[in-house]
């Protein structure tokens, strides 16, 4: 009896907090991070802030296991039953702006002021989205690795060439210690293909789809530079260097810790666990330089405001109040992602100077490359990242690449060059 | 007689269409409807999301779909008019792409992929694909199921006379092998995506051991040639229960007379099977084939948790190219389109095995 | 049971035991392997994977994983979700398709061959290839709830419901084995004043329980197995069935031991469900006799 009495008093005190927030104007969030308590805490701390800073806006927030995200988004779109505020993968963003999905952001002046280029999602020059984080690519290696086989440690200013790289590859594989020198993560058969790959396809010169006009891949993904990458990755796989499309998903997660790999391509959202794993011995090095500078990708998960919505200058106002850089750095600190702007870097532990993964913070800055912005990279990606299964499962390149570029330039014009109707 | 008759009928018509009338009418919506609406949509270029109206397109993504075309290869020759060799001592051809890309003189050939070929003296004939992947598709979702239909009934119906014994702890035995049936497809996929795994699977290690270290570990899901094999002997172990208790329900059926009848004859245990067992269960093997027939086209969580149609296109199937089309291309019209070709496809096979397997 | 009597005869016995067991094997191996890596933590259950202890519950074993996967997920109610959305589904298209197959094969009026020959065509329609027409169906209608009359059904129990409380294949089921039954019973029980309702509900119903049981069997596993539907429709996590659920366990690093426990609690209620209509599933085909 007595705790059903104390039940009684929390409802009631809770009906009479709830009544005070009344005049408060309910916006909805939706999320992709369902499963990971971290992000939940983290944003529903947030929202928490916000909801107790005015008296206008009352935020409330739906999670979404990453995996279903993006289906469940364009289901509840088909349906016209979107949320005010969206969190938008950003080469996905010009799809979901074209579509109608999302309209732009109604921010201050001033507000993106300091951000990393990869963390503003910009799309017929208005901006759509903004992302509190950047992710980057970086090469984990070990440090007694590198010294044992004699292999110069590259930089930002000097990064590992083509021939040094091919080089490396064939020491440590040559040296008998690993099946496999370099793990790619080809296990991972999701955005990894596009969002890690493709700057290898950008350094020898290639593209998905000429950007000059974004209305053929003709030249740009089946053209000599892209064949010629084309021509590198199969060779990786014939040479053994890579473990292939089939790769077993636990050495993906723990291969490079246990030390089946020397190389490691993957993303920093792994940092935190590797370093706590090996310590110092990890270093984290930028991408090899193809011919046209090293680049990786840039882009992660951002925040922007349904077209749908009745209340655009709440979801803004929302979104603005969430890029504070205290938020920023939290986020960093609880996912190791690189913070968006160098104030909220300083505060976090990691990108501070002297972080450990302050490397990070430069590679985002200065080799980050966006990949294609406009409506039909959704396809576009679906289609490179085809092709370079096929081509490391022993396809024609030139072929494969023909296909590809054959069935995205099938989609552009299916589209109508992805133009809105007048 | 005659009004009274037909007042019967008509009460009849009545009851029957209130008692039938809820299932049919939940059906039309749920199923017919949207079938229907597919159907439509294969006809249009319908996108998941777009800004832009729907528009007909005839029958343009049938087209699209479906096109084949042929080319002939002429070996390349030298200056001299002979035919130029190669260090290996094969002839050389020209690429298929400098006919297939924007070459004015074979427009008709335009976008499409080599299928398959065979040599015709010195020439190479060639089938081309305007949508190679779905024509592997197709192929490939016929063979799983030209093998799946028989081998699945044929385990299936050994199994059930395994379990048809009249021995201590057989329902022990019953419920085991039905075991995989309850767990869901995409928790089967996900476990045997461990059992194949090609460096240091289950699988491989169990022939290992068996062979002695002789056996040389295969990369079951990434090879092109063990693909396709990979999901078909997953998918029957995972089904093969659920029809092991329907050939049991048949062999049950059978009237235990006939087996005495046949053991004073003297009969052998094959002639038993063949004279008595097998003749009994006609219906069930009929009802057993297309069902299996039925859930070997649907094909595709295994697909999408295990290979997503790699390597090569080995395992891809029509579901999983349509849910493809339909959901990550964004492109309804095209899934809708392949949709209808496989109810199509599956209508005409399940007319003619009705004809085939018709009373006489 | 025969008595054992021959050394020959024993050894005829232990070998059908062998062969048996060695086929039980076969098809447990996976889910022993499911269950036993449960319990062990992420770094021991992959390397584990590469020999025979992936068999064994040895090593560092706990119930760790089980208490991880109730703090990432609501795992109760996804569960209690699936199971509910699953039961009314059952019992319902239990009843509809019954009674629709007992209208085709016990009554005469015009128009039923066509359309049991339309019911049985939509066999082969395979449900990932209408969801998106579906969605937009379900979409545009309207429902009567505790709110009025409201527009659309998304984020609801009855959109999971509703379009699969009747399906072919139910009905199918219900037409093969009504067929068998033997007419008699019908007339008898119209001589008597029964009205057909009454001949379906107190005739049929009761002596075709082996029947039931095969659907529901086949319903239950369907329903309590579906991912893209509730995908689509449910965009709110009070909603969601254990498939969907199943994603939350595959963030950037997925956690293969709290897979393993979710996996293993989501397949316990099938199993159950299973295991207690296991008698009346087999005697019921048996006695059924369904014929093609």
């Amino acid at each position: 009896m007595k705790s059903l009495s104390i039940l009684a008093a929390t409802l009631a005190f809770s009906t009479a907090f709830g009544g005070a927030a009344f005049a408060q104007t309910d916006l909805t969030m939706w999320y992709h991070g369902a499963g990971s308590t971290v992000e939940r805490d983290l944003i529903n701390g947030i929202i928490t802030d916000f909801n107790g800073s005015q008296t206008e806006w009352k935020v409330s927030l739906q999670e979404f296991p990453q995996a279903a995200y993006n289906d469940s988004v364009v289901a509840a779109a088909v349906a016209g039953n979107l949320p005010d505020i969206i969190d938008v993968d950003g080469p996905v963003m010009p799809n979901w702006a074209w579509a109608g999905y999302m309209q732009p952001l109604q921010l201050s002046e001033g507000a993106l002021d300091g951000f990393l280029p990869g963390a503003i999602g910009t799309y017929n020059d208005q901006v759509y989205s903004v992302g509190l984080w950047d992710a980057a690519v970086a090469m984990y290696a070990r440090k007694s690795t590198l010294e044992k086989f004699d292999i110069r440690m590259p930089t930002l200013e000097e990064p590992w060439t083509r021939e040094e790289f091919d080089g490396i590859l064939e020491t440590l594989k040559a040296s008998g210690e690993f099946e496999y020198p370099l793990n790619l993560g080809m296990a991972d058969q999701g955005e990894w293909y596009p969002y890690a790959f493709a700057p290898f396809l950008w350094s020898f010169g290639g593209d998905l789809v000429d950007r000059t006009t974004y209305e053929t891949a003709e030249g740009a993904l089946n053209g000599d530079a892209a064949v010629e990458f084309g021509e590198w990755w199969q060779s990786l796989f014939t040479n053994n260097y890579v473990p292939g499309t089939s790769q077993d998903m636990a050495d993906h997660e723990t291969g490079f810790i246990d030390g089946d790999y020397a190389l490691q391509w993957n993303g920093n959202w792994v940092a935190v666990n590797t370093l706590a794993a090996l310590d110092d011995d990890v270093v984290f090095l930028p991408a090899p330089d193809f011919g046209n500078g090293p680049k990786i990708g840039g882009a992660s998960w951002q925040f922007g405001v349904a077209a749908t919505s009745a209340h655009p200058d709440g979801a803004s106002a929302f979104i603005e109040f969430a890029l504070q850089p205290k938020y920023l750095a939290a986020f960093s600190d609880g996912i190791g992602l690189i913070p968006a702007t160098a104030e909220a870097a300083a505060l976090t532990k990691n990108y501070a100077a002297g972080g450990a993964l302050e490397a990070f913070y430069a590679l985002s800055e200065q080799q980050a490359m966006l990949r294609p912005v406009t409506p039909g990279y959704v396809f576009e990606a679906l289609e490179f990242r085809k092709a370079l299964s096929d081509i490391a499962n022993g396809a024609d390149v030139v072929d494969a690449l023909d296909a590809a570029t054959d069935a995205i330039n099938a989609d552009i014009a299916r589209n109508n060059n992805y133009a809105v109707a007048p | 007689m005659r009004p009274n008759r037909s007042k019967s009928l008509q009460s009849n018509t009545l009851a029957g269409w209130l008692m039938s009338g809820p299932a049919l009418l939940l059906i039309t919506l749920f199923l017919i409807v949207p079938f229907l609406l597919a159907f439509w949509f294969s006809f249009t270029n319908q996108r998941l999301i777009s800004p832009n109206p729907t528009q007909f397109v005839g029958t343009s993504n049938f087209e699209q779909l479906l096109g084949v075309g042929a080319l002939v290869l002429e070996p390349e020759t030298a200056a001299d008019g002979s035919l130029v060799v190669a260090d290996d001592g094969e002839l050389s051809y020209p690429r298929v792409r400098e006919f297939t890309r924007n070459n004015p003189d074979f427009q008709h050939l335009n976008g499409m992929r080599e299928w398959f070929g065979w040599d015709w003296g010195n020439s190479k004939v060639l089938v081309l694909a305007r949508d190679l992947v779905f024509m592997k598709a197709l192929t490939n979702t016929l063979f799983f199921v030209a093998v799946v239909a028989p081998l699945q009934s044929l385990i299936a119906l050994l199994l059930a006379l395994m379990i048809n014994q009249k021995l201590l702890g057989i329902n022990v035995f019953r419920t085991v092998y039905f075991m995989p049936v309850v767990v869901s497809i995409v928790v089967v996929s996900l476990l045997w995506r461990f059992i194949y795994d090609g460096r240091s699977g289950l699988l491989n290690n169990l022939l290992q051991f068996l062979s002695f270290g002789q056996f040389q570990p295969v990369d079951w899901l990434g090879n092109p040639d063990t693909a396709m094999w990979a999901i078909i002997v997953m998918s029957i172990w995972q089904a093969v229960g659920f029809h092991m208790v329907i050939w049991l329900a048949g062999l049950q059926n059978i009237p235990l007379t006939l087996y005495e009848a046949a053991d004073i004859e003297g009969a052998s245990s094959w002639q038993k099977f063949r004279f008595v067992t097998w003749p009994g269960l006609r219906n069930t093997a009929v009802l057993i084939l297309v069902v299996i027939t039925m859930q070997a086209f649907a094909l595709f969580s295994q697909i999408d948790v295990m290979t997503n149609g790699g390597p090569l296109d080995s395992t891809q199937t029509l579901v999983f190219q349509a849910v493809q089309r339909g959901y990550e291309q964004q492109n309804i019209a095209g899934g809708s389109a392949i949709s209808v070709l496989l109810f199509l496809m599956v209508l005409t096979i399940s007319l003619v095995q009705r004809y085939v397997t018709r009373e006489r | 049971m025969a008595a054992v009597t021959s050394p020959n005869q024993r050894l005829k016995i232990s070998l059908k035991y062998l062969l048996l067991i060695l086929v039980a094997l076969i098809f447990v191996f996976p889910i022993v392997f499911m269950v036993v890596s449960s319990f062990k933590p992420d770094l021991q259950l992959l390397r584990d994977t590469s020999s025979i202890r992936a068999f064994l519950p040895i090593g560092d074993i706990s119930l760790d994983n089980y208490f991880a996967a109730f703090r990432r997920a609501p795992v109760g109610l996804f569960v209690f979700n699936s199971i509910f959305v699953t039961t009314l589904t059952v019992i319902g298209s239990l009843f509809l398709c019954s009674m629709a197959a007992f209208a085709f094969v016990f009554l005469e009026f015009r128009g039923k061959e066509i359309v049991l020959s339309i019911i049985i065509a939509t066999l082969i329609v395979p449900f990932e290839t209408i969801a998106v027409p579906m969605l937009m169906v379900v979409n545009s209608l309207p429902w009567i709830g505790g709110s009025g009359v409201t527009w659309g059904w998304l984020n609801t129990y009855h959109v999971q419901i509703v379009p699969f409380l009747a399906d072919a294949l139910t009905v199918f089921l219900f037409v093969q084995f009504f067929r068998d039954l033997p007419k008699e019973l019908i007339e008898a029980a119209r001589l008597d004043g029964a009205s057909w309702f009454q001949v379906y509900s107190m005739v049929i119903v009761p002596i075709a329980g082996p029947v039931f049981a095969t659907a529901a069997i086949l319903k239950f596993l369907a329903m309590y197995n579906q991912y893209l539907w509730p995908l689509m429709v449910t965009q709110s996590e009070q909603f969601r069935p254990v498939m969907v659920g199943l994603q939350y366990f595959f963030q950037l690093n997925t956690a293969w031991g709290e897979v393993m426990a979710y996996l293993s609690m989501i397949t316990l209620p099938v199993l159950a469900f299973y295991l207690f209509l296991q008698r009346a599933f087999i005697t019921s085909i048996a006695s059924t006799g369904i014929k093609g």
